[in-house]
């Protein structure tokens, strides 16, 4: 088993096997986002304290959710890319940052969006909006530093340096926003009745299994990239039959 | 002032288009970047192996 | 044996930095001026209404304490690895850590400790009470170390980079968050009578994981940086 994870590890392998892997989770997750959505518009119910606008949550809550795991994975990728020293691991970190940001920009606006009609205002300070917008930051922090930094091989580990030391203060930062917004008398978002209704929380799976299959296409698709542009000098990619043409 | 009695008259529209429609399309944005770089990438790299196979 | 001599190291080092850094007045000097201008500038621009200033003043001053430690990060590394010192100090057979303990101390002093000192002229310009003040100084005295130390790990991080001294906040800031809501809320908790010594001592913790892990982190970023 050691063994075979080993030979995955190099770009040279990856590149191929990400290649196949991609409709794997590319299909099933635009089959699931049509389950989500149905499920998310159709068949849960309407909720009693807020109406249709808690339907927001089935894209939010995923996003959310995701954001802060896929900043967790990408600093995992980024110490593994430090310690063992493999190219591929500071390769996929890079891959999953814009997704990361990206997931945790639709988590704020989806985020306004239904802060507007709970609370009346487009934004409002309460403990997760304000971590999805610090964790908006790190992630931009992360992505600045590698593009800031010409030569690859300080960039990746400059910006896994800074994604170690991100992903350490998350909890310390997300613990002192909560306190900040509990001082603050901040109002969370609840919803009717302690557990939430079965068929919500079925469809709360399906788009979260949605996104989560969706990023891994993409993550697998933009590193394909990043694997093309760092090793393009190589003889093996010379062989590849969309550069021979 | 409006949006807000548009709003509360029309939540599916508003859930649909304001959010999903939006996330879908952050999605669709990024699918067109990640396919772009892609084709940047292998253009970049014929142009390298051409300026090589000229040597 | 090995106790003294880092002691030693680290005094050595405080010594030379402090040295140079009065060497170089004016950065210091510029870096204090930025910190009473960005303070006036809060009640220019949202009005003069002591209330709301009274209010506003333990956030306005941590901000710009901040803003300033930002600016006057990008001096910590960047004379030594422009003048070929830094290296040297990484080839040294002494602890990297320590080295950078050092300079951060040192740092600290020149820059963090002229504003802790700056801060209660200005906080009187807000209205703020005698109490509020002595627990804004506190908070400062705990929390300024802290930005110094953190503000290493960037400076370190964008050594000899273009752009460097925005990229450095870019980094920075969002990691130094806590700090600023603990700072802001132990002054806060003099006016509405919450516990001030909770704020304190979660950010004495702060600046003890701080003291452990930063010279180690920085280290390690300058090696990244330096190869």
């Amino acid at each position: 088993m050691a063994i075979n994870w080993f030979k995955y590890s190099s770009p040279t392998t990856f590149y191929g096997l990400a290649g196949k892997m991609i409709p794997w989770f590319a299909i099933p997750a635009v089959i699931l986002f049509a389950i989500g959505l149905y499920m998310g518009f159709f068949v849960a119910p309407v909720d009693a304290q807020q109406g249709e606008f808690y339907r927001i949550m089935f894209i939010h809550v995923p996003t959310s959710i995701l954001s802060m795991f896929f900043y967790l994975i990408m600093a995992g990728y980024a110490a593994l890319g430090l310690i063992f020293n493999t190219r591929l691991s500071a390769m996929m970190a890079s891959a999953i940052a814009p997704t990361g940001a990206l997931f945790t920009l639709i988590s704020l606006w989806t985020g306004a969006l239904w802060g507007k009609p709970m609370w009346g205002t487009w934004w409002i300070w309460d403990a997760r909006m304000t971590s999805q917008l610090i964790l908006l930051f790190l992630y931009l922090g992360f992505i600045a530093l590698h593009a800031s930094i010409d030569e690859p091989r300080r960039a990746d580990r400059a910006a896994a340096l800074l994604a170690i030391v991100g992903s350490v203060n998350v909890p310390i930062i997300y613990f002192s926003v909560k306190w900040w917004n509990t001082l603050h008398q901040g109002s969370t978002i609840k919803f009717s009745g302690t557990s939430m209704q079965i068929t919500m929380q079925h469809t709360l799976l399906a788009m979260t299994l949605a996104c989560w299959l969706y990023a891994i296409a993409v993550v697998l698709a933009r590193v394909r990239s990043i694997i093309l542009e760092r090793e393009r000098k190589t003889d093996w990619i010379s062989e590849l039959p969309e550069v021979k043409l | 002032m409006s949006l807000d009695i548009w709003m509360r008259e029309n939540p599916l529209t508003y859930v649909w288009f304001g959010s999903y429609a939006v996330a879908l399309l952050i999605f669709a944005i990024e699918i067109v970047m990640v396919v772009r770089k892609r084709k940047i990438t292998l253009q970049q790299v014929h142009l390298m192996r051409d300026a090589g196979d000229e040597e | 044996m090995k106790k003294s001599t880092m002691l030693g190291l680290l005094v050595l080092v405080i010594r030379r930095d402090l040295v140079l850094a009065m060497r170089r007045r004016a950065d210091v000097l510029t870096t204090l001026i930025f910190f009473v201008m960005v303070v006036s500038l809060f009640p220019m621009g949202v009005g003069p209404e002591m209330d709301m200033l009274r209010k506003m003043a333990a956030g306005v001053l941590w901000v710009a304490a901040l803003l300033a430690s930002m600016l006057s990060l990008g001096r910590l590394f960047s004379a030594d690895y422009l003048d070929g010192t830094l290296e040297q100090m990484m080839l040294a057979p002494q602890s990297l850590s320590m080295l950078v303990l050092g300079k951060m101390a040192a740092h600290w002093m020149s820059s963090g400790l002229p504003l802790v000192l700056m801060a209660p002229v200005l906080g009187l310009q807000f209205d703020m009470s005698v109490r509020a003040l002595g627990v804004l100084i506190v908070s400062l005295l705990l929390g300024t170390p802290i930005l110094s130390m953190v503000g290493a790990i960037g400076a370190a991080l964008t050594l000899g980079l273009r752009g460097g001294g925005v990229l450095l906040s870019l980094l920075v800031l969002p990691l130094c968050i806590p700090v600023l809501i603990f700072g802001t809320g132990a002054v806060e908790a003099v006016s509405s009578g919450l516990s001030i010594a909770s704020h304190l001592s979660l950010l004495g913790a702060l600046l003890v994981l701080a003291l452990v892990f930063t010279p180690w982190v920085t280290a390690q970023a300058l090696r990244i940086s330096m190869e």
